[in-house]
């Protein structure tokens, strides 16, 4: 028996003239791949029949470049923007930095220097209600999200003004407001939550009706993670029904010490997309114009319910895995390569050399960013750190959660409670 | 011919409360899948997701019909990847949605313990309170008819320890079904635990909408010998040991604590102060169970009231075999029950 075309799905679009306004009775909408089921092998790769195409953007960067010497990719605002970005990211991570060295800050502390042009070509593409998610090196996604560099820096000292009052730390940064859903440090485990988001976003759409709901979720990871169930278990699930994220894979070739090459069967993780039924495009993540070249289609693909995407940015990280990590394993040569490469460089050259930027005007953000990040140092240094009222707080959203003590009272009414002193 | 002045009274006792009291039979997951339902209607953000819960109306029928009546979306058959479909539901109750994740065993979850203990339990303290995730876990356990080792585990054992998570045991459709909706309504992430064998149980239950609070103790059977603790199945056990200790004279206390995480501490503190006597029967593993803690707490805060110590009768800690016989000696059956008060109570 030979498995029959399922039904066409229901245009998702907003501006359907199908769809009734309230429709009480769903539709018989088939929610699920509308892939054949070839029984036959065929000796023949078919390459047309291909849902996904790997196309190496860099090439077809270069060609809408040589198209029309004219036209450039970014205005003078967004090229400003894009420098601002990345050079906030430069410093505060550079800022991080000192301050562990200086015994402000604990823990572990995994700095994201190298790939800036991957979160600023990413995310500021967003709107405020798009989701971001990430893994523990997080902080650059934080700003470019537009979380305060106060609120990271204070979250960092542990502080009760940080973004997540000092409980999370470095490897969970979370902003409600600006739709930061974390902050993982398990590897992976991020990513079925940013396909969640994607599926409230699609569930707002479909069942709660609100039709101009287009909210789009970006789930950052390495190139370890894609070795990880979760990875191949939320690219299926996103495949299967069409969900609004992009799945962005930073890979910067080392997962701490081991080797991508070493760790992977197949290294090029762009090529795991189109088994999933979705298209896999590999970018140069060192260049923030490329990244945002894909980004753009990427997220528009998601945002008009064309279902997802699976980026591979090539990128390098230049410090350690994280401040503990004495990096001797990373060939210098290969250091170097990528120094040379620096995304920030490279954007400064193309503002210049384009005339879009003057060297005044640059040297005016730098410095307007160093002030920014003395800022968020002094305004974390200043804040107060936790008292132990706050230990037992957060715990529940509902603090009846506790249960109820051998008096009778719900444990959460002891005065105690607030104190952070109460036996629960 | 005309109904006597009294005969007219009884009747119209009868209809008030009839009336007043009105309430229709069903069996356990009819409960339960009634709860999910008027949830369902209540509030358009509850959704269920699981492995054959849609088309399929689940394994054990708690979400049949649900799919035709609330579309695929909202009652989504999932892949069998349990560790992302439970990340998926965090994250979807993050972002604004009620999920109601089922596990087809509850065994099942094991492979999402990442993201129950990580992500469920965790986030809403390490976002510093910004981020809630009002989800529900729920799914059968417990050890069934033959059912194999792994189709028989108790994780109300391995999940208690998680910081963050509340956790429920239901037993009779009343409860079920309340616990279900008052779980569906709790901004807290609550993990409720159903038994394989308990789904056919059958029960009168009210008409009207009702919750069971999700930190209280149920009073099953009031007495003054001894207290006996359980929860779930064992209750019937229980039960039927009761049956026979009343007719050796003894009157035992009967409570399910229902609530796993945390205890309730007054309703079983009372019954300590009354009857000086601990008996706890669970279908968990003796080692670390929900026996265990509950040991340690009422010995931390009633140890003066007690006359005994406190007895614990568990599972034996072994894999569930699949030999019948083999099977019926893992747990705790009413014969021992019986001994252990008598013991008890000496």
């Amino acid at each position: 028996k030979i498995s029959t075309q399922p039904f066409s799905l229901n245009p998702t679009s907003p501006t359907s003239h199908d769809r009734p306004l309230v429709s009480p009775v769903p539709t018989s909408l088939f929610l699920g791949s509308t892939r054949k089921l070839r029984l036959s092998s065929s000796s023949k790769l078919n390459l047309h029949r291909r849902p996904g195409t790997v196309v190496a953007v860099s090439d077809v960067v270069k060609q809408k470049k040589s198209k029309s010497t004219h036209s450039l990719l970014i205005t003078k605002e967004e090229g400003l923007e894009l420098y601002e970005d990345m050079i906030l990211g430069r410093a505060f991570e550079d800022m991080c930095a000192q301050m562990y060295y200086r015994g402000k800050m604990f823990g572990f502390v995994h700095l994201y220097n190298g790939q800036e042009a991957v979160s600023t070509g990413f995310i500021k593409l967003l709107k405020q209600q798009d989701s971001v998610v990430s893994t523990y090196r997080d902080h650059v996604h934080a700003l470019s999200k537009r979380v305060p560099a106060r609120a990271v820096m204070s979250e960092l000292f542990g502080k009760t003004t940080g973004c997540c009052r000092g409980q999370g730390g470095s490897m969970h940064m979370f902003s409600r407001e600006h739709n930061l859903l974390g902050g993982f440090a398990f590897i992976g485990e991020g990513i079925p939550v940013a396909t969640g988001a994607a599926f409230t976003s699609k569930y707002k759409r479909e069942v709660l009706k609100e039709a101009d709901c287009d909210h789009v979720t970006l789930a950052f990871f390495g190139d370890g993670t894609c070795n990880n169930g979760q990875f191949f278990e939320c690219l299926n699930m996103a495949a299967l029904w069409k969900l609004p994220i992009v799945f962005v894979v930073e890979n910067n070739l080392w997962a701490i010490g081991m080797s991508h090459l070493r760790a992977t069967s197949d290294p090029q993780i762009y090529k795991k997309g189109p088994a999933f039924g979705m298209p896999g495009i590999h970018v140069d993540g060192m260049d923030v114009l490329k990244v945002r070249e894909v980004a753009k289609e990427a997220i528009g693909r998601a945002r008009r319910g064309e279902g997802p995407t699976l980026v591979e940015c090539e990128t390098y990280r230049f410090r350690g895995h994280s401040l503990a990590d004495p990096d001797e394993l990373r060939d210098p040569a290969e250091k170097a390569h990528y120094a040379a490469r620096d995304p920030i460089t490279a954007l400064k050259k193309y503002l210049i050399e384009n005339s879009l930027a003057s060297e005044a005007d640059l040297k005016a953000i730098d410095k307007k960013i160093d002030e920014v990040v003395e800022d968020a140092v002094e305004f974390a240094d200043e804040s107060p750190v936790p008292s132990q009222s706050q230990l037992l707080e957060n715990v529940f959203a509902d603090p009846k959660g506790f249960g109820i003590g051998p008096d009778g009272r719900y444990r959460c009414e002891d005065p105690k409670f607030t104190e952070g002193t109460a036996h629960v | 011919q005309l109904l006597t002045p009294f005969q007219y009274l009884l009747s119209g006792i009868y209809l008030t409360r009839y009336i007043l009291y009105s309430r229709h039979e069903l069996l356990l997951f009819e409960a339960l899948q009634e709860g999910l339902e008027e949830e369902m209607e209540r509030d358009l953000r509850v959704c269920v997701m699981g492995e054959d819960v849609g088309h399929y109306g689940g394994s054990y029928k708690v979400t049949k019909g649900l799919a035709k009546k609330f579309g695929d979306l909202r009652v989504l058959d999932t892949p069998i990847a349990e560790n992302s479909f439970t990340g998926m539901g965090i994250g979807a109750a993050m972002t604004g949605l009620r999920p109601v994740v089922e596990g087809m065993n509850m065994g099942f979850l094991l492979l999402a313990f990442n993201q129950i203990s990580n992500n469920c339990g965790m986030l809403h303290y390490t976002s510093g309170g910004q981020f809630t995730i009002p989800i529900v876990i729920r799914g059968p356990g417990g050890v069934g008819r033959q059912l194999g080792a792994e189709h028989s585990q108790r994780l109300e054992s391995y999940f208690q320890s998680i910081p963050g998570i509340q956790m429920v045991a239901c037993s009779t459709p009343y409860n079920a079904k309340g616990l279900m909706k008052a779980a569906i309504r709790s901004e807290n992430p609550v993990i409720l635990f159903e038994h394989v064998l308990l789904y056919n149980l059958k029960e009168r239950i009210p008409d009207e909408d009702y919750i069971c609070n999700l930190e209280e103790a149920e009073m099953v059977r009031p007495g003054e010998h001894v207290t006996i603790l359980t929860y779930s199945r064992m209750r019937y056990h229980v039960m039927q040991a009761a049956k026979t200790l009343v007719n050796k004279g003894y009157d035992p206390e009967v409570i399910d604590i229902r609530s796993l995480k945390p205890f309730d501490l007054y309703t079983i503190g009372n019954s300590v102060k009354k009857t000086h006597r601990v008996l706890i029967v669970e279908e968990c593993m003796r080692t670390g169970g929900i026996g265990a803690s509950l040991i340690a707490a009422i010995t931390k805060n009633f140890n003066d009231y007690l006359d005994a110590p406190i007895m614990c009768l568990s599972s034996q800690d072994v894999p569930t075999p699949y030999a019948g016989t083999l099977e019926e000696v893992t747990v705790v059956q009413p014969a021992q029950i019986v001994t252990a008060v008598e013991q008890l109570c000496q």
